[in-house]
């Protein structure tokens, strides 16, 4: 068609060819380069999309183009254009006070929602001036944010429209610091990469274009179980635009892939095995994307269908069939404590029940993509936002069969992780494909082919038995756990590790006895996600705990405080912990409050005054989670940091940020240990040629391992740097000192950048590294240190209940987390009410289905995260026991903060009809059917 | 992906019904097409040639009052009827439902003539046109006529017009007279596809201490949408008490089979909640009847 497209974006005139099925998002996008604009679902769910048409959000994805003919779109891009017409200028870079708001309050994580966020709200400020929390609930009530920033976007929200009505600054958030501030450490301060995050200028993987770049796609079994007995490509490769179609065959190195088992096909071949429906069977790169996928449905692929094993208990049977050669065990993992046949003995009373835990999908708004370039010399880039960047560097050249060196991961920006980007996902395929076709591959997964393809949270079946004497002590423990890891191992036997260790709770039992199955199935694998199995177990003790306090009439708090770890209790695994067990403090604060707002019954039902039919209370629970690696695993990471030519210093590690905060912790402590403002200090991450390894951003570990890297990495160059100034200048070491920007020697000033210049005219680069070692742990059954630190944390939930149709709201909770100390407490803060809020998910709305081994929530329409609708109140408190070894104090956070969140709210739901929920998610029919025998 | 041929912004009823009719691959018109748009892109529909995009169309963006009726066009977004003072008058549960479709964005493209011609059976705006006893009005090479929203269905997502011959011009909703009221009311999961379970919408006028005419929809509560009569019956005449319900609840077990849809929703679930939320609208409808004057807070 020779139409042609005539709009305006962002004030400027647009005159473009009309191109057949185009939406408004892709001529955004790939157009007009401005990708600020992202496609989260391209499904219509969840507003990643959203730009303004004529004043109104609309969802960009599934709007097409040409119906903008004539009218005016505003982007992320546009916006701080558009204040300047509309309200003053808030900051040299021009923000928006949305903008300014969002960064000032933390409402951006992994920043993939943020221009969405961003975008939505603008379009509610323009009619609305003063919203209340209701108006913006109901404006962003589709606008998802997986990192959980509801509560920090809503107060910004509020922040920036006072100041748009007022036209004062944006005000800043109420956050306290950590109790012992550094000059930097332990204060709030904004992301560095916010303003970028805000303006819709960071650049995430499929926002990079490449001269020549090809398109790829992955032909996958869609059947979950089978041997495959023809592939035909011939059609597809004959398809004009088709450059290359790669089957198992075309796999010059090791054929198969796998974090800690080699056991995961890379392209499954003919007369192999289908193990479930992600498996990949064929790649295609074509010229553009709708080529390759014309070209997926030229392929013929015949099946000889095998019995479909989908569940782990059925798994376990002698009789099922064999998912892989040695059977459907991946793992017997058993904790021993004591002799719980003595501690049942012991028992006054004795309570048995099994819990039942679903897959979750980790929804990451930034479906998986990868970009594989070759370079002329002989070398393959490979951008992608991945969590273990040199694991994705070692699978990838194993496929190519090439040395490690020959291969550059790059990592980019993420649109959130969870533990969901520590597998590979289209790493190897797009290498393999630029390296059959020397050209640069993009292969992006669509929202449908991430929920089939990468691995879930572990689906569990629990079976807990806890014995008490009547004062409420326990004497025993036994659980039992099946573990659903799915087709492949992933880190199906860490995960399930993890469970079964804090299966019997942060309690001190005499007598423990765990026994965990983890079981292959044809269901897609189940891997690491974030609380890595505990959340599984801690639904299951924390419910039979509350359930244990009505059997002796006790205050379920009361009972928790009994049974606490403190220092000097010994874990069911036989750590005796030393130091750093703030749970005591945790359940006093949470406690505390839960009363002030609760009264001294808030565990008894309340009824809504006018509204009989709807019940509330709280409900309360408590968790622990590891930091770091642990069982005996060599847990390290390694650091740089540099003073360049300008003044600045750089600091190097491929850990990975997802969202979560990262760089401004390894920022704050290079501050802090340089004393350099952070705007000094830039942090580059994620790349296996520049920055060395950090290991995997899984476990909690981050702050702690590469946190200390760091903060050794900065000292020991402080140390470098002031050797060298102090003989050069002949003056005694504790004559040199560091303040912003200079070097004092003895009354002599240099500024950092002299400072570098002659370091490096003599030689000696300001430049050091550091590999920090954890402390050694052991493996599990062997006593002693099982881990380096452990996180605790107390929550209550308040819920009503509609008695009439069984629907829960959330509309309270109070948390506290112990986290050794607080480095970042804004990004913090975000942590908290994030892991809260996904946990609401978990609780509420998310449940990944599976029917004999097929997805049934292929789509985000039908995986449900939750959104600002269902975000309560939340009153958090930070509760510092330092770790001796923890940077400046700190352990682990990003896990434990969702670990108490389910059963809190199931508890509460107890507490207010009486309905005990052993199943996520709540389902409300049975808890209607409960009430009103239906 | 090429989702289509050729996408044409019809600029009058005449285009596109020539267009639909003359066009040489599958055509369809599109309104807001967060329902087709959808089902294309996702494989789910059979490939479309040509979309005829009606939102362009002076005609079908009309919202007004005449002198028997309201007209709402079929391709008003929902975002705006949802608001509109005149609807919120005349038609609160027509209001009220598009308020509730989808979410913020996907209403501010959304239509009524979408929501209708997707032909869903718990369509939260079709549910409310029912209610209100609104009539469609059909363009067609042959001219114009009035449906009533009955006859709109075929089964589950068939609508009974003929896409390549027939374009949704509006709805003819009836003018609020004293002592009438609407409601609307519907139940979610909070997991899962985004539809109802169950949604509800009342049409009743007030006799005194009495219900007088009363309308009645309930979806889904059958392949096609369809009002629930011999609920309708028992509250005619009767007065808006427990012992009323009661009865419209026996009502509903005797006229409406349920489904058991194994994600949302068991049958029994739905009978428990349908006399609840029925309670609730009618309720609120006859409450509304005493407040003539009533446009609520936009």
């Amino acid at each position: 068609m020779s139409e042609r497209l005539h709009l305006w974006v962002n004030g400027q005139e647009v005159d473009l060819p009309v191109v057949p099925g185009e939406m408004l998002s892709d001529l955004l996008r790939y157009r007009l380069g401005l990708t600020g604009t992202k496609i989260g679902c391209n499904e219509m769910e969840c507003g990643a999309c959203t730009v303004l048409v004529d004043g109104e959000p609309i969802l960009s994805c599934s709007y097409p183009a040409v119906r903008a003919q004539g009218k005016h779109v505003l982007t992320i891009e546009g916006l701080s254009k558009a204040v300047e017409e509309t309200a003053k200028a808030s900051t040299e870079e021009s923000l928006h006070p949305l903008q300014e708001a969002f960064i000032k309050y933390g409402a951006l994580q992994c920043g993939f929602c943020t221009p969405g966020q961003i975008m939505t709200s603008y379009a509610l400020l323009l009619r609305n001036p003063e919203p209340s929390d209701e108006d913006i609930k109901t404006a962003l009530k589709d606008t998802l944010c997986r990192c959980g920033a509801y509560p920090a976007i809503l107060q910004a929200i509020k922040a920036a429209a006072k100041a748009m009505r007022t036209g004062s600054p944006v005000e800043p958030p109420a956050i306290p610091p950590a109790s012992k501030p550094g000059k930097y450490v332990g204060k709030v301060h904004p992301r560095p990469d916010a303003v970028a995050k805000v303006t819709g200028r960071a650049k995430y993987t499929d926002d990079l274009q490449f001269e020549g770049m090809l398109h790829a796609r992955v032909k996958r079994a869609m059947v979950p179980s089978a041997i495959v007995t023809r592939i035909d490509v011939s059609k597809a490769r004959a398809l004009p635009g088709v450059v290359a179609v790669l089957t198992a065959e075309d796999i010059p190195g090791e054929h198969n892939h796998g974090l800690v088992i080699y056991d995961w096909p890379i392209l499954v071949g003919v007369g192999e095995r289908v193990r479930y429906v992600g498996d990949a069977l064929a790649l295609v790169a074509a010229e553009t994307r709708e080529i390759a996928t014309q070209a997926l449905d030229l392929i013929e692929v015949e099946f000889e269908p095998l019995p479909v094993v989908s569940d782990p208990v059925q798994a376990a049977q002698p009789d099922a069939p064999k998912i892989h050669p040695n059977g459907n065990l991946l793992k017997h993992i058993k904790v021993r404590k004591g002799d719980v046949a003595q501690g049942f003995a012991e028992a006054d009373v004795i309570l048995e029940h099994t819990f039942y835990t679903p897959m979750h999908d980790h929804a990451f708004l930034e479906p998986e993509c990868s970009i594989a370039r070759p370079t002329p010399d002989g070398r393959m880039e490979v951008y992608v936002g991945s969590q273990i960047p040199y694991a994705d560097r070692q699978q990838i050249a194993r496929a190519l069969g090439w040395p490690e060196t020959r291969v550059h991961v790059i990592g980019q920006l993420m649109g959130g992780g969870f533990g969901g980007k520590e597998d590979i996902a289209g790493q190897i395929h797009a290498a393999l494909l630029a390296h059959a076709t020397g050209r640069p591959v993009k292969l992006l997964y669509d929202r449908h082919e991430s929920l089939i393809a990468h691995p879930k949270r572990h689906a569990t079946q629990i079976r807990v038995k806890v014995g008490a004497k009547s004062d409420g002590r326990l004497t025993a423990v036994e659980t039992e756990l099946y573990g659903d890891t799915g087709a492949y191992a992933s880190l199906g036997e860490k995960v399930m590790t993890r469970a079964t260790t804090h299966s019997s709770g942060p309690y001190e039992v005499p007598h423990v006895k765990a026994d965990c199955y983890a079981m292959y199935t044809n269901n897609p694998p189940a891997g690491a996600f974030r609380g890595f199995g505990v959340m599984q177990s801690a639904f299951a003790i924390e419910s039979i705990m509350d359930m244990l306090a009505e059997r002796l009439g006790m205050d379920p708090v009361e009972l928790r405080r009994k049974n606490a770890l403190r220092v000097g209790s010994v874990t069911n695994t036989g750590q005796v912990l030393r130091q750093s067990v703030g749970l005591l403090e945790c359940i006093e604060k949470v406690e505390a409050e839960m009363r002030r707002l609760g009264g001294p019954n808030p565990f008894e039902p309340k009824a809504v005054p006018g509204a009989p039919h709807l019940r509330r209370a709280w409900g309360f629970a408590v968790g622990y989670k590891n930091t770091g690696l642990g069982g005996g695993a060599p847990d390290k990471a390694g650091a740089e940091v540099e003073l360049r030519r300008d003044g600045t210093f750089q600091v190097r590690t491929s850990s990975a940020e997802l969202g979560q905060g990262l760089p401004t912790v390894l920022q704050l402590i290079a501050a802090e240990e340089l004393n350099q403002s952070p705007r000094r200090i830039e942090v580059l991450l994620m790349d296996t040629d520049l920055t060395p390894d950090g290991g995997p951003t899984t476990a909690s570990r981050q702050t702690f391992v590469t946190g200390n890297a760091v903060r050794y990495a900065a000292r020991a160059l402080k140390e470098l740097l002031t050797s060298e100034l102090s003989e050069r200048y002949d003056v005694p070491p504790e004559q040199v000192r560091f303040v912003e920007g200079l070097a004092q020697i003895n009354g002599r000033t240099l500024t950092l950048q002299q400072v570098a210049e002659e370091m490096m005219a003599s030689g000696r680069p300001p430049v050091t590294s550091y590999t920090y070692w954890a402390p050694a742990t052991r493996p599990l059954g062997e006593g002693g240190d099982m881990h380096f630190a452990f996180s605790f944390a107390a929550q209550a939930a308040e819920v009503e209940v509609n008695t009439l149709t069984g629907e829960v709201k959330v509309l309270r909770m109070i948390i506290a987390n112990d986290v050794g100390y607080a480095i970042n407490p804004l990004g913090l803060r975000g942590q908290i009410e994030g892991g809260a809020i996904m946990g609401i998910g978990h609780t509420l709305t998310e449940n990944f289905i599976l029917k004999d081994g097929h997805v049934v929530t292929d789509r985000l329409a039908r995986y449900r995260t939750p959104s600002i609708v269902h975000t309560p109140e939340i009153i958090s408190f930070v509760v510092e026991h330092p770790v001796a070894e923890g940077p400046y104090g700190a352990k682990g956070v990003g896990e434990i903060v969702l670990i108490p969140t389910p059963p809190a709210i199931t508890n509460a739901i107890y507490n207010a009809v009486g309905v005990r929920v052993d199943r996520l998610p709540v389902d409300q029919e049975m808890i209607c059917k409960a009430l009103n025998n239906c | 992906m090429r989702f289509w041929n050729a996408y044409v912004l019809a600029r009058s009823i005449e285009e596109a019904l020539d267009i639909l009719s003359h066009t040489p691959g599958p055509a369809l018109p599109v309104a807001g097409g967060t329902d087709l748009l959808l089902e294309i892109q996702q494989g789910e529909h059979e490939p479309v040639h040509t979309l005829v995009d009606i939102t362009h169309i002076p005609e079908l963006k009309r919202l007004e009052q005449t002198e028997d009726h309201l007209f709402i066009g079929a391709a008003v977004p929902v975002s705006r009827i949802a608001e509109s003072p005149l609807v919120r008058f005349h038609a609160l549960a027509v209001a009220e439902a598009c308020g509730q479709i989808g979410g913020p964005q996907v209403r501010n493209s959304a239509t009524l003539g979408g929501n209708v011609a997707h032909a869903l059976p718990a369509a939260d705006g079709m549910i409310a046109l029912l209610a209100l006893d609104a009539r469609a009005e059909v363009a067609s090479l042959e001219g114009r006529r009035l449906e009533p929203m009955e006859n709109l269905f075929k089964g589950p997502g068939q609508t009974a017009l003929d896409l390549r011959r027939e374009i949704l011009v509006g709805f003819h909703v009836p003018l609020r007279r004293s002592h009438q009221a609407s409601a609307f009311g519907r139940v979610m999961r909070p997991q899962g596809v985004a539809l109802p379970i169950l949604n509800t919408a009342v049409w009743l006028e007030r006799h005194g201490e009495v219900i007088g005419d009363v309308r009645v929809a309930i979806g889904p509560s059958g392949p096609v949408p369809r009002r629930a009569n011999a609920v309708e019956a028992v509250f005619r005449g009767r007065p808006c008490n427990e012992e009323t319900f009661a009865a419209a609840r026996q009502a509903i077990r005797d006229s409406i089979r349920f489904r058991s849809s194994p994600l949302r929703a068991s049958a029994e679930y739905r009978y428990h909640l349908s006399g609840i939320l029925l309670e609730e609208v009618v309720i609120k409808a006859w409450q509304r009847t005493l407040e003539p004057s009533v446009v609520e807070a936009v």
